[in-house]
């Protein structure tokens, strides 16, 4: 109730401005910086957050995303869930069309999903619409993608049959995996047809050119059955690894929106920007894993509960961090829908008394000032991470007497070692949620899990995560959730830092723009206002 | 003459297999792969993606699939720009990276010979000071910190030109990356004309030369400057090859399609055809320009020509 109120709030904040204060229609170009070059703009192969942004604006799902974060009717326009929360009833609006004239009907979202889950496919995100009836064996090649749970008994229905009650499906289908794929390009081109001159698309834009490593551009689509409230004509994104050229690029007026900013220039951003630089709550976790397999670690939580009370969150957030985060003990980050983040108790005592109950836990560990821990902290090259790792060490140092050996490695190099968690002993992590809902943190931790490289097996924690899927009841599943993080969080096998936040740049002129935690900007929702641009060399 | 430059020519083709070989083998030595990531994929997709790119295949099959590739003028596909074939994604950077590296030297050498010619000809006068002492500075001053100052001043505080991107045909795009990349190497050629040309001021023959009644001009252009290229010419070579590799950090600054950020993003992903359709291109031209560079002592160096 308090977030619906929230939303409304911020709608009546993020009012469309008036056609008056707009610039006129030559004016209306975006220019995104945008982070890494996109991998693929076909929406079954796309990852990333870069190439997600781009593909949102190309492509629309049968949900979408507001700006201000909630989930709402797209190319469905609206639907109907069954008493067992185990059947959805997609109803398609009427008169949509793809970009090149053609009818858009529910067999296209059929075909999409099917295409989605096969892993012929080789869509990395597959695994995400599991909860649909039949996606698994789809997926282990145990059955045909025709297999899979989803039906279109008329040209405008889509019925999509559960697995289990999926509470968050609805903002799972505003996700690239789950848009529609235009037939007929696909069995013209294969798999290639995401190019320039070749891409048929139903969102509010279409693909006009591809430049590698220098833009991708799109062209407002006349076909979107939403057209006549798109303002912005053509949009760019500009690839941006280079943080610092990104902002100067910003400075300069060539770019409107930036990906990130530059963390240790923070201050000096918040001084010169004002209310240009958009810092909002962000949906991804930012922590430190222990490895329960090899000592010492190894049936030794009381010494993993005493690293992580002797670091202070407060310092790395504030001080390191320059305040471009959220100091976090749960391993679910804040902003998550229907739940509330689990802490352990200790979070909120005062440093003096956690740093105390640290020394005793790490004594009752074994270790003293005498007999010190020697223990190995492992993170992928990265000054951020190198920053953080140091002071973490500091921290042990200081107040418990660890002797940390700093082990930084390239990034490929890290993930294959964190995988195989035959060398770690601590190591950096972070996740970012592909959807909002808790499952998408608390499911790493399960026993069989891909990503659980703390190699964490609690029988009990996997029984209440698989009871939660179970339930049909929103309340009942939100408390099983709950439990489950809170005895996982017992149990320390991960070290919570902080949770991430979104960080952007935005000119002033650019309307519409609302934080949200997903941090989806659709470039349809934005508009630019009229300005006056000192001298751009563009 | 001839026979030397064609036998030249084919000792290339080893020393190019070397190469790619080399860097076949070194790619895949180095741990992890293109498809891993954050997220853990299911072994289905894992085994989809990996057949997909032959990965599946045992490694010497995979050598031979790529050398005979390589023979038709396929460079395979991307692993990181899905869709796309190294061959067409060279095709589309190599252009951006010669005409930055070739304004760079062609920038480089008016200014740096220029300096170099003054600085001799004023020995020991307050112009040789001032300008060697500029040149110092030049060299010592790498390009991934005069970058960001130039777009300091000439694109966010000035907005006289872009400070990054590439609108093909547009030249203001060009002209902060190849100021960037030409300064260090016109310090470097002034000091090399320099030295050089001083070394030639004080040979014999020019005293006789001048002793003839030359006037000074014909003395310096006929007689002094072409001798004095000769060191200029041999680092040329290399620097050439340099200022292409080189330009991997310039394009990275001012957001050029290069193909220097090809190299660094294909090698962090692990994108194991393109690294190798960058370094064999690179290895061509370093090849190329070294076997220019040999010619061009022939034509400048009378002794090297004969017999």
């Amino acid at each position: 109730m308090h977030r619906a109120l929230l939303y409304v709030a911020l709608a009546l904040l993020a009012v469309p401005a008036s056609a008056a204060d707009l610039a006129p229609p030559a004016q209306q170009v975006l220019h995104h910086g945008n982070g890494a070059e996109p991998n693929s703009l076909d929406p079954h192969r796309a990852e990333g957050v870069s190439t997600s942004n781009i593909v949102r604006d190309l492509y629309e799902g049968l949900t979408g995303i507001s700006p201000q974060g909630a989930v709402v009717p797209a190319a469905a326009e609206g639907w109907t869930i069954s008493a067992d929360g185990r059947r959805y009833s997609f109803t398609l609006r009427s008169g949509l069309r793809w970009s090149d004239g053609s009818a858009l009907v529910a067999d296209d979202f059929v075909a999409g999903l099917q295409r989605s889950i096969s892993p012929a496919t080789g869509n990395t995100f597959a695994q995400m619409l599991n909860a649909i009836t039949n996606a698994d064996a789809v997926l282990k090649n145990q059955l045909p993608p025709s297999a899979l749970g989803v039906t279109a008994p008329d040209a405008r229905t889509l019925v999509i049959e559960l697995a289990a009650p999926t509470p968050y499906l609805l903002g799972l289908l505003s996700h690239p995996s789950a848009f529609p794929v235009h037939r007929p390009s696909l069995a013209q081109w294969g798999r290639d047809f995401a190019r320039p001159g070749r891409l048929v698309s139903n969102g509010a834009y279409t693909l006009r050119d591809w430049v590698v490593q220098s833009h991708v551009e799109l062209a407002r689509n006349p076909q979107y059955w939403n057209n006549a409230r798109t303002v912005i004509e053509r949009v760019f994104y500009h690839p941006s690894e280079d943080l610092n050229a990104e902002l100067k690029r910003y400075a300069a007026d060539e770019f409107d929106t930036t990906y990130e900013i530059p963390l240790v220039q923070a201050k000096a951003l918040r001084a010169r920007y004002g209310s240009e630089l958009r810092i909002a709550p962000y949906l991804g976790s930012y922590y430190y894993g222990f490895n329960l397999s090899r000592p010492p670690f190894k049936d030794n939580p009381k010494l993993r509960t005493a690293l992580a009370m002797a670091i202070d969150r407060e310092v790395i957030v504030g001080k390191v961090m320059n305040g471009i985060a959220l100091p976090a003990y749960s391993y679910v980050p804040q902003g998550i829908w229907n739940y509330t983040p689990q802490a352990p108790a200790w979070a909120d005592w005062p440093r003096e008394k956690k740093l105390a109950e640290a020394r005793r836990l790490y004594e009752e560990a074994g270790y003293s000032a005498a007999r010190p821990l020697t223990v190995e902290l492992r993170y992928n090259t990265h000054d951020d991470h190198k920053r953080i790792a140091l002071v973490m060490a500091a921290m042990w140092k200081q107040w418990l007497g660890v002797r940390t050996r700093l082990v930084n490695e390239e990034f490929k190099v890290f993930l294959q070692n964190r995988k195989l968690r035959q060398v770690t002993q601590v190591f950096r992590s972070a996740w970012i949620s592909d959807y909002d809902d808790a499952t998408s943190f608390l499911d790493l931790q399960t026993s069989t899990h891909g990503r659980n490289d703390s190699v964490y097996r609690n029988p009990a924690y996997d029984a209440l995560l698989a009871e939660a899927a179970a339930a049909a009841d929103v309340a009942a599943r939100r408390a099983l959730l709950e439990q489950a993080e809170r005895m996982m969080l017992a149990d320390q096998p991960v070290l919570p830092i902080y949770t991430y936040v979104s960080k952007h740049l935005v000119k002033p002129w650019v309307a519409g723009w609302v934080d949200n935690a997903y941090d989806y900007h659709y470039s349809k929702d934005l508009q630019v206002l009229a300005h006056a641009r000192p001298g751009v060399a563009r | 003459m001839i026979r030397h430059a064609l036998l030249r020519l084919l000792t290339a083709v080893p020393t190019l297999l070397v190469l790619v070989t080399l860097t076949f083998f070194l790619m895949r030595l180095a741990p992890g792969g293109p498809f891993d990531r954050e997220r853990s994929l299911p072994p289905e997709i894992e085994a989809a993606l990996a057949a997909e790119y032959h990965l599946d295949e045992p490694l010497p099959q995979q050598y031979l699939r790529y050398l005979g590739g390589l023979v038709r003028g396929d460079l395979g596909p991307s692993f990181q720009y899905e869709g796309f074939r190294v061959s067409e994604l060279i095709a589309k950077g190599l252009p951006v990276s010669l005409a930055l590296g070739a304004l760079a030297m062609a920038l480089a050498l008016c200014i740096g010979v220029a300096m170099g010619i003054i600085a001799a000809l004023r020995h020991r006068h307050f112009s040789d000071y001032g300008l060697m002492s500029a040149a110092l500075l030049g060299v010592s001053i790498p390009s991934y910190v005069v970058a960001p100052i130039l777009v300091l001043v000439f694109a966010v505080t000035l907005r006289w030109l872009p400070a990054g991107g590439w609108v093909p045909g547009r030249f203001s795009d060009l002209v902060l990356p190849v100021v960037a990349l030409a300064l260090p190497q016109i310090s470097a050629i002034a000091r090399l004309m320099r030295g050089a040309l001083l070394e030639v001021l004080q040979q014999p023959y020019l005293r006789t030369a001048r002793a003839k009644g030359l006037s000074p001009a014909i003395v310096i252009l006929r007689h002094a400057l072409k001798p004095a290229l000769l060191p200029l010419v041999s680092y040329l070579g290399p620097a050439t090859a340099g200022i292409l590799t080189g330009s991997v950090v310039v394009e990275q600054v001012f957001d050029l399609p290069g193909i220097g950020r090809y190299f660094v993003q294909g090698a962090l992903n692990r994108d194991y055809t393109l690294v190798l359709g960058v370094v064999a291109v690179y290895g061509t031209l370093i090849v190329l320009f070294n076997f220019v560079v040999d010619l061009a002592y022939g034509l400048l160096d009378p002794r090297i020509r004969t017999p």
